[in-house]
């Protein structure tokens, strides 16, 4: 697993990118109320906002850690926005992206380097 | 990036691990344990808030009410001692400078609160007005509570018996937990509850006394937004603002009868004029019932897809489990029942013109002797 400095999470399997927001995001958050997940076939591009995370005060956007095709969203989410909050860097994933070159994870955080920017905060 | 200003509450606030954020140039406690949670404990038990980011005030001189009825629209000639009444602090085009509570808990005049954004120039609009005998003071050595809540009747009244007999909006000012304090049973939240004035240098203590009760959570301004969105309580510099009318805002019962006969109020031609015909907006409630969240700044279209209107406050409601928003529209779309819809990101989003409170008020009126 990958993180962004904007507390995505990217795990990468054969061309298809899983990816959702951090542990650490959504405590932020407080209690998530509603996420819009990307629509599936559409394309987006790194850094790009694809979807956005609600919570009782606010909306927040979500980045696209990666580049490339959304090839399926999590639509239990909908259902469960909680799950964001319960089971962030698993059930609460956002999205896979079908990513065209595996090398753009290569500028992304390792676990101990995103903890280490954690304790920066 | 400007200093923000602190409560004689903030280390309490640290102390219980609360998330703090700016407000009102205030650093104020957003949450403690998190909105929802602090939301439901406040329609269920007992919510304890800090509010002395709040402008309290006392107004006194023998024509103190009779001075200040010069700016505001209500009646405060026949209110009672031990009475407040809301009001509007209102500028020379009828437009809404504050919102406000104005009471008299005893027989030195009246006693004031304003909005934390506003107390600055609402107090300095006063002040410079001032005539005859009549003096403001600030009560700048004093902390503001609010304790919220079903059970909030029965912590207050194991500390002073009397607590349980005041009536809604009633106000005193009384010697409680050992310190002078100027209570009134009212609040922000739609629930039976008060806010107590305390010396500041007592608020900390007295804020952990109640906190001692185990019906009593701390609760955050988070929780505080959403149980008064609830309660369809307008926020100043949100719902409502210098531009608004009292009719627009859909805060009329402001407007005393005897008021209106004198016509004798700030912007008193355009308030009845808008009375008598129709405002050219109107503050209203939503059920939005699809979708996202419709927050403020969100479109509103009428059916064919016309943008007619704005949200202005708007988003989960915890108790009824749907989507809310108050916003404004033209008078012809704000019947109850109305189709509307509110574009979010974009997106159309079903929604219907429903009446406010969204969650019913549960005040506490004394029964009629």
């Amino acid at each position: 697993m990958k993180f962004t400095k904007d507390h995505e999470w990217v795990k990468l399997d054969g061309d298809v990118a899983t990816v959702g927001i951090t542990k650490h995001a959504a405590d932020q958050l407080g209690d998530v109320v509603f996420v819009e997940t990307p629509e599936v076939g559409k394309t987006v591009g790194k850094g790009d906002s694809f979807a956005v995370v609600e919570s009782v005060k606010a909306a927040s956007d979500v980045y696209a850690p990666v580049a490339g095709e959304v090839v399926e969203a999590n639509e239990a989410l909908s259902g469960a926005p909680e799950t964001v909050n319960a089971d962030a860097e698993g059930e609460g994933w956002f999205a896979k992206i079908k990513v065209s070159d595996a090398s753009q994870l290569d500028g992304l955080m390792d676990r101990a380097a995103y903890d280490a920017l954690l304790a920066t905060l | 990036m400007t200093d923000l200003k602190t409560t004689p509450l903030n280390a309490a606030h640290r102390a219980l691990g609360a998330r703090m954020v700016g407000f009102g140039g205030y650093d104020m406690p957003v949450q403690y344990e998190g909105v929802l949670a602090e939301h439901r404990w406040t329609r269920e038990h007992a919510g304890l808030f800090d509010v002395s980011h709040m402008g309290q005030a006392r107004i006194t001189g023998a024509d103190a009410v009779s001075w200040f009825e010069r700016f505001v629209p209500g009646d405060y000639q026949i209110l009672k001692a031990g009475k407040q009444k809301y009001s509007l602090l209102l500028n020379d085009d009828g437009g809404i400078m504050d919102d406000l509570m104005a009471g008299k808990p005893d027989h030195a005049g009246l006693y004031v609160v304003v909005n934390a954004g506003n107390k600055e120039e609402d107090f300095a609009y006063l002040q410079s007005r001032l005539e005859g005998d009549v003096t403001l003071t600030r009560l700048e050595d004093r902390a503001l509570l609010a304790i919220q809540g079903p059970e909030a009747a029965g912590v207050m009244a194991a500390h002073e018996p009397v607590l349980a007999e005041m009536g809604f909006m009633e106000c005193a000012r009384l010697m409680l937990f050992g310190a002078d304090c100027f209570i009134s049973r009212s609040g922000y939240t739609g629930e039976d509850g008060y806010e107590i004035s305390v010396p500041a240098d007592q608020a900390e203590r007295i804020w952990n006394t109640l906190l001692e009760d185990a019906r009593v959570k701390p609760i955050g301004l988070g929780a505080r937004d959403s149980l008064r969105l609830e309660a369809g309580l307008p926020l100043y510099g949100h719902d409502i603002d210098p531009t608004t009318s009292p009719v627009e805002g859909a805060l009329t019962f402001a407007l005393s009868k005897s008021r209106r006969e004198r016509a004798d109020f700030p912007g008193a031609d355009r308030i009845l004029k808008e009375l008598a015909d129709r405002p050219a907006r109107v503050r209203i409630g939503l059920h939005v019932k699809e979708g996202a969240p419709a927050r403020e700044g969100a479109e509103i279209a009428d059916a064919d897809g016309t943008v007619v209107g704005k949200v202005t406050s708007g988003g989960p409601s915890p108790t009824l489990g749907r989507n809310i928003a108050m916003g404004y529209v033209p008078p012809h779309l704000s019947e109850l029942g109305t189709e509307l819809k509110v574009i979010v990101r974009g997106k159309p989003a079903a929604a219907t013109v429903v009446a406010m409170p969204f969650v019913a008020q549960r005040y506490y009126r004394k029964p009629k002797a």
